[in-house]
C-alpha cells in the first residue's frame, strides 16, 4: 500500500535530520522523505503537530511465550508494543520452556509475524535451561533466528562455564547477552543502603554489580567475546564500564526505564510495584545512570518490559515478583529524560533508535541498514507521536496484560508526555491511536 | 445565661451530705469536678484517710464513637469497695451516663453494699433511670447549653454556662 | 512522587492501626505510654476487665509461630472484654497456597473486627491495611526484619518507667541487630522519644556500619558498647546466624558478646538490663545477670500486656 505521511516533523538520530517534511511509503520501504507531491497515495496520515520518527527499537521486553500460565499473551504484549511505537523487539530466553531449542524459536518467531504488529527478535538461551552447565547449540539457534545469547536473570555460578560459553560464542563473532549480577550476592529483594536497613528488606549491594563486572571484562579479554550489559544499575558498575569501553572491549550496555527515573525511595510503604531486579538504587546511583546514557556509555534504554500479574504482586515486597510493564512507557519516558536532562527531542531518541540497532549490529541482517533510521530506500518502520505532555497512565489505558507499573498517574501525579498516533511495520499500519 | 453561685451551692451541698453519711459511708468523687468537692467534703466534715476518685473512662458507652480518651485514668480507690456503702459526689448529674459508666466501674473492684449519689445541681435530662438522693440545686438549661465547675488556685469554685457549638 | 500520608493515621493524624514506630508523631508514643499506664492499674484490679472492646472480634493472625506473642496478645484483647480468634496459619490455609489477600478476605467475611498479625515478610502488615475494609484495624506483631511495634513500645514503657527521662540516657543494644525487628522499633522509638545516645553492639556481620544510617552508634567493642550505658537492651540469638556463615557459635558470640555480671559492670551502676525474651542463659545473657538486680526482664513482660491493651484500645476507638 501507498502511505503518505505527511507534514511532521521527521527526527532521524542516525543522520541528524531534524526538519518538517513528508514520507512516503511503498511496498513497505520509505520511498522519499522531503516535499513530496504526485506520489498518489492510497493512505494519507496528516502529522502536522507530530513528530515523525523511526519505529522504537526495544532491546529487552519479556513476552511470556512460550509459556504455560496465560492465555493470548503474545497477541495482547505485541499490541502493546505497537500501541508503544515500538517495530522491533528482543525478547530475553526465560520463558518456559527456556529457547534453548531451534524449534521453540522458530515457532515464536512465526506466531509473531503472523500477528505482524512488530518485529520480534529473540534471544537464545546460553545453557540449556539456562542451568549454567551445558552450552546450547548456538549455531542452530542463529539459524533459527537468534540475534544474540542469554541467560536472562540467572547468572552462570560457574566461572569455568561462563569462561567456556563466552569462548564458544566468540568462536562465531555471536554476542553474549548479560546481566551483571553476582549470583549469591544478588539474592536480597532492595538495594543495600539506608532506606532497606530501615524497612527490614534483604540487601542487593553494588559489589554483587561490580564483582560480576569485573568477572566478565576479565574473561571478554581472555576469550574475545562481545558482550551486551543487561540493566546496569549502580555509579560504581558505570565507571567500570566507562573504564572497559575506554580500554577497547568489545562492548555495549542498557538501562532500563525503571532506573533511569526511579530510586529506592520510591519503595515508600514496601509497594510492590516498586519490586524491581535490578532493584532501584539511590540517587546518586540513577543520576550517573542519566549522565552515562547522555554521553554514550551506555548505548541503549529499554523498557525491561514484564507483564507480571495481580496475583504475583499483591504480595509482601520480598514476595512479589519483580518486574513492571514498559512497552508503551518507552517512548515516554525517554522523552522525560530527554526533557529533564536537557538532552533535547531528537537526542532522546537515539537510545531508542538507532543506537540499539548499533547494538545488535549484524545479528539483524539486511536489517541492519536501515531498522532504527528513517533513510530513502529503507524499511518503513515509523512511529507518529505527539510529543506535549499529554496522557494519564490509569488502569485501562494500557494494551499489555501487565498492569503494574511505578509510573501510574495515581501514584505519580504526573502526566506522560509523548502519545503514540501511528505506528508502521514495514509500511503497513500495526497502530494507530 | 443562667448565674450560679458554686461556693453558696457547695454549703447546700454539705448540709446535704452531713444527712445521708452514714458512720462507715466512704466518699467517692467523679473525676473531675466531683473529685474536687469530695476533696472539700471530706476535710470539711472532719473525715480520716482520703476520698476516692473514680473515672468512668473506660466504661463509658459512647467509646465507639468518640474513641479512647486521652491521658491517664484516674481511678483511685484506697479502701475496699466490697460490702461498702458508697456516697457518690458530682458536679452535675445530667444524662446519668456517666453515672451508669460509674457504677459498672465500681463493680470491678467489688460488690458494694449500698450507692447513693448527691450532686451540686441536677439539670434534669435524664437518659437513664438514675436519680440523686440529694441535689443542692436543680435547674433547666437548653441542651445547646454546658455547665462546668472550675476551681481556681485557693479552691474556691465557680459555674460557667457555654454555648456549645 | 505523590506523598503518601503514613497508613497507620487517619485524616485526622490519630493512629488506626500500628504497623510501625517509625513516622508516629512523638505525641501518638506519648498517649499509648500514657494510656498503657491506666491499664496497668486495671491488671491490679478483683475484675479485670473493662469493656472496651466488648462485642468486638480480634484474630490473631500468626503466619510465623510464637506462643508467648500470641498469648500476651490473647490475654489483653481478653482484658478489654473481645472475643479472640487464634489462627495458626503457618499450619493451615498458607500451606495450601491460599494466597495472604484471599484468608484476610476469607476472614474479614467472618466480621473481624482487627487482625494481629505475624508475618516473615517485612512489609506484610502495611498490604494487609492496604486492602483489609475501612472499619478494620491491624496491629503488627511482627514482620520479616523490619518492625515490632508493640515491643518496641513496651520497651519505652520500662525504660520511662524505671528512667523517667529519655534525654540523657545512652541505651545500648546488643547482639543480631541487622536481623532484629525489635532492635528496629527500639531505635525508632528512643530517636522520636529523644534518647541522647542508641548504641547498636556487635559483630560486623550482625552489626554492619550501614546502621549507622538509622541514628545509631555501631560498637563492634562490647566493652567500648555498655560504658556508663543507662540501658542495656540484649537481643536473642537465633541459630540461623550460625548456618548463613555469619557467625561460628553461639560460644564464641557468648565470649564476646554475652552479658556477664563482669562486662555490665562498665555499664551506670543503676542500669538496667533489659530482653525481648525468649532468653538464651548462658548465651547472650548469664543467668547470674538475667536474675540479678538489675534485670527488668519480667516486668517488660507485665508491662507487654498493658501496652498491648493501650495499643487495641485507641485504635479500635479510631475511625479510618
Amino acid at each position: 500500500m501507498k502511505i503518505l505521511i505527511r507534514n511532521g516533523r521527521v527526527i532521524d538520530p542516525a543522520s541528524g535530520r531534524d526538519e518538517r517534511a513528508d514520507l512516503a511509503i511503498a511496498s513497505g520501504r520509505i520511498v522519499a522523505i522531503g516535499q513530496v507531491t504526485d506520489f498518489g497515495a492510497e493512505r494519507e496520515i496528516d502529522a502536522t503537530g507530530l513528530v515523525v520518527a523511526p519505529g522504537l527499537v526495544d532491546l529487552a521486553a519479556r513476552l511470556r511465550e512460550p509459556g504455560r500460565k496465560h492465555q493470548g499473551m503474545l497477541e495482547s504484549e505485541l499490541q502493546a508494543a505497537a500501541a508503544g511505537g515500538i517495530t522491533s523487539l528482543v525478547c530475553p530466553p526465560d520463558t518456559e520452556p527456556a529457547l534453548d531449542e531451534p524449534g521453540l524459536v522458530e515457532m515464536l518467531k512465526f506466531r509473531a509475524r503472523k500477528l505482524s504488529r512488530c518485529r520480534l527478535f529473540p534471544l537464545g538461551a546460553l545453557t540449556r535451561g539456562l542451568a549454567g552447565e551445558v552450552l546450547t547449540e548456538m549455531a542452530e539457534l542463529t539459524e533459527a533466528g537468534c540475534v544474540g545469547f542469554s541467560q536472562a536473570d540467572t547468572a552462570i555460578r560457574d566461572t569455568l562455564v561462563l569462561q567456556r560459553a563466552l569462548q564458544y560464542a566468540a568462536t562465531f563473532g555471536y554476542a553474549v547477552w548479560l546481566r551483571p549480577q553476582d549470583a549469591f550476592l544478588g539474592k536480597g529483594v532492595a538495594a543495600s543502603g539506608a532506606l532497606a536497613t530501615r524497612l527490614g528488606l534483604a540487601g542487593v549491594p553494588v559489589a554483587a554489580e561490580t564483582i560480576a563486572l569485573h568477572t566478565l571484562f576479565e574473561l571478554m579479554r581472555i576469550t574475545g567475546a562481545r558482550v551486551h550489559l543487561c540493566r546496569l544499575s549502580s555509579a560504581a558498575g558505570v565507571a567500570l564500564l566507562r573504564a572497559a569501553k575506554a580500554e577497547g572491549l568489545p562492548l555495549s550496555a542498557d538501562v532500563s526505564i525503571n532506573s533511569l527515573h526511579l530510586s529506592d525511595v520510591d519503595i515508600g510503604y514496601f509497594n510492590a510495584d516498586m519490586r524491581l531486579t535490578p532493584p532501584l538504587r539511590q540517587g546518586k546511583d540513577r543520576d550517573a545512570l542519566r549522565a552515562a546514557l547522555a554521553d554514550g556509555t551506555i548505548d541503549a534504554l529499554v523498557s525491561d518490559h514484564n507483564p507480571v500479574d495481580d496475583d504475583a504482586k499483591t504480595l509482601p515486597f520480598g514476595e512479589a515478583e519483580p518486574g513492571a510493564t514498559g512497552l508503551e512507557l518507552l517512548l515516554s519516558l525517554a522523552l522525560k529524560w530527554g526533557a529533564d536532562s536537557g538532552v533535547g527531542l531528537a537526542d532522546a531518541l537515539a537510545p531508542i533508535t538507532c543506537a540499539p540497532v548499533r547494538v545488535l549490529g549484524d545479528a539483524l541482517g539486511s536489517l541492519a541498514a536501515s531498522a532504527g533510521r528513517l533513510v530513502e530506500g529503507g524499511v518503513a518502520d515509523v512511529c507518529v507521536f505527539d510529543p506535549d505532555p499529554t496522557w494519564r497512565l490509569e488502569s485501562g489505558v494500557l494494551k499489555s496484560q501487565g498492569k503494574h507499573t511505578p509510573f501510574s498517574f495515581a501514584h505519580t501525579g504526573m502526566a506522560l508526555p509523548g502519545r503514540v498516533r501511528a505506528t508502521l511495520v514495514a509500511g503497513s499500519v500495526a497502530y494507530e491511536g | 445565661m443562667l448565674q450560679l453561685d458554686a461556693e453558696a451551692l457547695y454549703a447546700e451541698l454539705l448540709g446535704g451530705v452531713r444527712g445521708l453519711l452514714k458512720p462507715d459511708s466512704v466518699l467517692v468523687g467523679i473525676w473531675s469536678g466531683g473529685a474536687w468537692l469530695a476533696e472539700r467534703l471530706h476535710a470539711d466534715l472532719g473525715r480520716s484517710g482520703t476520698a476516692g476518685v473514680i473515672s468512668s473512662t473506660l466504661h463509658r458507652d459512647d467509646f465507639g464513637s468518640r474513641g479512647m480518651a486521652a491521658g491517664t485514668d484516674a481511678t483511685k480507690l484506697p479502701f475496699a469497695i466490697a460490702g461498702s456503702h458508697i456516697l457518690l459526689i458530682d458536679d452535675v448529674l445530667y444524662t446519668g451516663r456517666t453515672i451508669r459508666a460509674v457504677i459498672n466501674e465500681l463493680y470491678d473492684f467489688g460488690r458494694p453494699a449500698s450507692v447513693q449519689l448527691a450532686v451540686l445541681v441536677d439539670r434534669g435530662g435524664r437518659e437513664l433511670p438514675i436519680q440523686a438522693a440529694f441535689a443542692a440545686a436543680r435547674v433547666v438549661l437548653p441542651a445547646s447549653q454546658k455547665l462546668t465547675l472550675a476551681r481556681d488556685a485557693a479552691g474556691r469554685f465557680s459555674f460557667t454556662v457555654r454555648e456549645q457549638a | 512522587m505523590l506523598s503518601r500520608r503514613n497508613p497507620q493515621l487517619n485524616a485526622h493524624g490519630e493512629l488506626i492501626h500500628l504497623l510501625s514506630i517509625e513516622g508516629l508523631p512523638k505525641a501518638v508514643l506519648t498517649q499509648i505510654l500514657d494510656t498503657a499506664g491506666t491499664f496497668l492499674s486495671v491488671n491490679d484490679r478483683e475484675v479485670k476487665k473493662v469493656p472496651l472492646l466488648r462485642g468486638k472480634s480480634v484474630f490473631n493472625l500468626f503466619f510465623e509461630n510464637s506462643t508467648r506473642t500470641r498469648t500476651t496478645f490473647e490475654i489483653a484483647a481478653k482484658r478489654l472484654s473481645a472475643d479472640v480468634i487464634n489462627l495458626d496459619i503457618a499450619r493451615s490455609s498458607a500451606a495450601k497456597g491460599e494466597s495472604l489477600l484471599d484468608t484476610i478476605a476469607n476472614l474479614s467475611a467472618m466480621h473481624a473486627d482487627m487482625f494481629v498479625v505475624r508475618h516473615g515478610e517485612s512489609g506484610a502488615p502495611y498490604l494487609i491495611a492496604q486492602h483489609c475494609a475501612p472499619h478494620v484495624h491491624v496491629v503488627n506483631a511482627g514482620d520479616g526484619r523490619h518492625a515490632h511495634p508493640t515491643q518496641g513500645l513496651l520497651d519505652m514503657y520500662t525504660i520511662r518507667h524505671y528512667k523517667q527521662d529519655f534525654s540523657s540516657l545512652v541505651v545500648a543494644i546488643v547482639g543480631d541487630i541487622v536481623h532484629s525487628r525489635v532492635a528496629r522499633s527500639d531505635i525508632h522509638a528512643l530517636s522520636t522519644l529523644g534518647a541522647a545516645e542508641i548504641r547498636a553492639v556487635g559483630p560486623k556481620t550482625l552489626v554492619p556500619g550501614d546502621l549507622r544510617d538509622m541514628g545509631v552508634r555501631v560498637c563492634h567493642d562490647m566493652a567500648e558498647g555498655l560504658r556508663d550505658a543507662d540501658v542495656v537492651i540484649m537481643l536473642r540469638l537465633q541459630n540461623e546466624r550460625m548456618s548463613g556463615a555469619m557467625l561460628p557459635s553461639a560460644a564464641e558470640f557468648a565470649k564476646s558478646y554475652g552479658l556477664t555480671p563482669e562486662k555490665l559492670a562498665l555499664a551506670k551502676s543503676d542500669a538496667i538490663v533489659m530482653h525481648p525474651g525468649p532468653i538464651n542463659r548462658g548465651v547472650e545473657i548469664d543467668s547470674a545477670v538475667a536474675d540479678g538486680a538489675h534485670s527488668v526482664i519480667l516486668p517488660q513482660v507485665t508491662f507487654g500486656i498493658a501496652v498491648r491493651m493501650a495499643v487495641m484500645s485507641i485504635i479500635a476507638g479510631n475511625e479510618a
